[in-house]
């Protein structure tokens, strides 16, 4: 009883671990139906066809293929053939790259919004219209305009992220309190220094809210647009080896793609604490 | 003969449009008051008479909607270093630490000082407040008093002219505020800070106040009249109630906040707005009988001939910029 909430916590998750794992085993191991066949035709016929075995891979090919992926993350065979540290890394910089040109227009529009009333009431309806449409309903416009994938990819990531920030940033600014405003009038400190060292650091934790809200989608989007416009990246390769009909390395790739969003989301929040006070 | 005055309020007046559009909503009109140089006015009056709003005009942050204040020779036009405001809930910036609050003003003020310098300023003030030790200490970590007295050096750092206080002490526990009010006692001695300061508490403003200015309940609120606090100059907290003039000056006080602030309310003012009635209670055994110093033109107002402590009236005459500056002294006798 004197286990700290922390240890139990962790037993427990491993616990629940330890039994997906053994209930996925069992699930996959036992045998389906199988016909009599054409020896000649049973050579095309995969396992499943000719012992009844099942086409889902267990927990232990799963980890093989896995750990052969961890080994070798950034081998390169060609097109159709990378490890998945490159095709990560691909869609890392997608993501990173649309998520920052996203920043640099959406805190300074957002700044404006939410310290001008007037533009604030001006901007609202095409917020409003543009925020609810999903991102990748851009793609073919982007393809069409753009005439390049990887940018038509990144300017969907960019179109994606921008609108948490935006909407974050508007009103991290518009609802700075009123008698830290005060003290900067009082104080002269003048329209820039007001910006910089009053009103950015009272909005800074709902900015980052913003920012942490954005990567998420950044990343959700990212491998539904590489699926799109293929040849590289994380979500090219789940796509890619759907089609080579490896499930074991869809699965592999499920759960990469959930451990980085997870780094980055943890990466937000570090940063969110930094920024954040308490009155 | 009065020096000249440091501010000078002259007709002023805050309207608000009605909900409606139509009509507007007078909080508060004709008022007139001067504070000089070096001398500590308090304001009181319920809420809604428009005293924050006085002092929020006089700190640049609203505009009147009629009528103008002077500080010293200029009329006011926007917020200025030279009117530091200490807000009644610090407003201290959390993600700054103590220090860096104050320095916030000083470097506004003295743009080009070395950050050494700025920083050595600072220091000088959180000592002045007593929070040396306090310095790198964010407000979440300071006490509600210790917040506010950062609020005070932030105020005093940036040197300005008329220090204005708007209910500095009233979300503080009593023993906090008793120890605040001490300090702003002892600094105010030592620095002949003019100060501009609004609060609920009568004790406060007779501990605190060279004059009390007391306003009747909004909506067209207005001066009363202005009370000279007719304690000892160097009174102490502990003393305060000793003094023979200590329960004259309260009860008027009082009995002014608990029913006259009603009656008054809305009504036209008993004589000129310009020159404020300006009463000096006093003890009995001091004058013998109740007397008033004043033009006796308005000595019929009602609320005089009710059944009152005994008391000195002055009351000032004419002149818009000085009031009691050239006051007529005449004696009326009263019923007791």
């Amino acid at each position: 009883m004197s286990q700290s909430l922390a240890l139990r916590a962790g037993m427990l998750s491993i616990a629940l671990l330890a039994a997906f794992l053994v209930l996925w085993q069992f699930a996959v191991s036992g045998t389906g139906t199988t016909q009599q066949m054409d020896p000649e035709y049973a050579k095309l016929m995969g396992l499943t066809a000719t012992q009844g075995k099942s086409a889902m891979p267990g927990p232990m090919d799963v980890g093989a293929k896995l750990w052969e992926h961890l080994r070798r993350p950034f081998y390169d065979n060609g097109p159709n053939d990378k490890g998945v540290g490159i095709q990560l890394a691909y869609s890392i910089a997608r993501v990173l790259t649309g998520y920052l040109f996203a920043f640099l227009v959406a805190v300074p529009l957002g700044f404006l919004i939410g310290m001008s009333p007037l533009f604030s009431r001006a901007l609202d309806p095409f917020i409003q219209v543009l925020k609810p449409i999903s991102p990748l309903a851009w793609m073919p416009l982007a393809l069409y305009t753009i005439k390049d994938s990887n940018a038509s990819a990144i300017f969907v990531i960019f179109i994606c992220s921008v609108w948490p920030m935006l909407i974050n940033t508007a009103f991290g600014v518009a609802t700075v309190r009123r008698d830290w405003l005060n003290v900067a009038k009082t104080l002269e400190l003048g329209t820039w220094r007001t910006a910089f060292q009053v009103i950015l650091p009272a909005a800074a934790p709902t900015i980052l809210t913003g920012m942490r809200i954005s990567i998420g989608i950044a990343w959700l989007v990212i491998v539904a647009a590489e699926m799109l416009v293929g040849g590289t990246g994380i979500g090219y390769f789940v796509w890619n080896e759907w089609n080579n009909l490896s499930i074991t390395n869809v699965i592999n790739a499920i759960l990469l793609i959930g451990l980085v969003g997870m780094v980055l989301d943890q990466l937000m929040a570090r940063l969110q604490r930094l920024v954040s006070y308490s009155e | 003969m009065s020096p000249r005055p440091l501010i000078r309020i002259e007709g002023l007046a805050r309207r608000f449009p009605e909900p409606s559009g139509k009509s507007t909503l007078t909080v508060f009109e004709d008022v007139w008051f001067t504070v000089d140089p070096g001398e500590f006015v308090c304001i009181i009056g319920h809420s809604g008479c428009g005293k924050s709003t006085i002092l929020n005009i006089l700190a640049g942050l609203d505009r009147p909607s009629e009528g103008t204040v002077i500080v010293g020779e200029q009329a006011i036009d926007g917020p200025s270093l030279d009117r530091a405001v200490i807000f009644q809930s610090h407003a201290l910036m959390p993600w700054l630490s103590a220090s860096r609050n104050i320095e916030l003003g000083i470097s506004s003020r003295h743009r080009n000082w070395s950050s050494e310098r700025v920083r050595a300023h600072a220091q000088k003030y959180l000592s002045l407040v007593h929070l040396d030790g306090s310095e790198n200490k964010k407000p979440a970590q300071l006490s509600g008093g210790m917040r506010q007295r950062v609020g005070i050096a932030r105020a005093l750092a940036v040197e300005p002219k008329i220090l204005l206080m708007d209910e500095p002490f009233s979300a503080l526990d009593a023993l906090t505020r008793g120890a605040l009010q001490d300090e702003v006692l002892a600094i105010r001695r030592a620095t002949e800070q003019t100060i501009f300061m609004i609060t609920h508490d009568i004790d406060e403003a007779m501990l605190l106040a060279d004059r009390i200015v007391l306003m009747t309940n909004g909506p067209k609120a207005r001066i009363a009249e202005i009370v000279e606090n007719t304690l000892p100059k160097d009174r102490q907290r502990t003393d305060l109630h000793k003094y023979p003039n200590y329960y004259p000056l309260r009860n008027h006080l009082l009995e002014f906040l608990v029913t006259r602030s009603k009656e008054l309310a809305g009504g036209v003012g008993a004589g000129d707005p310009r020159a404020p009635v300006i009463i000096r209670p006093v003890a009995s055994a001091s004058t013998a009988a109740e007397t008033a110093i004043g033009t006796s033109t308005q000595s019929s107002a009602p609320y005089r001939s009710r059944p009152a402590p005994t008391r000195v009236i002055a009351h000032a005459n004419g002149s818009a910029v000085t009031p009691g500056a050239d006051t007529a002294l005449k004696r009326i006798s009263r019923p007791t």
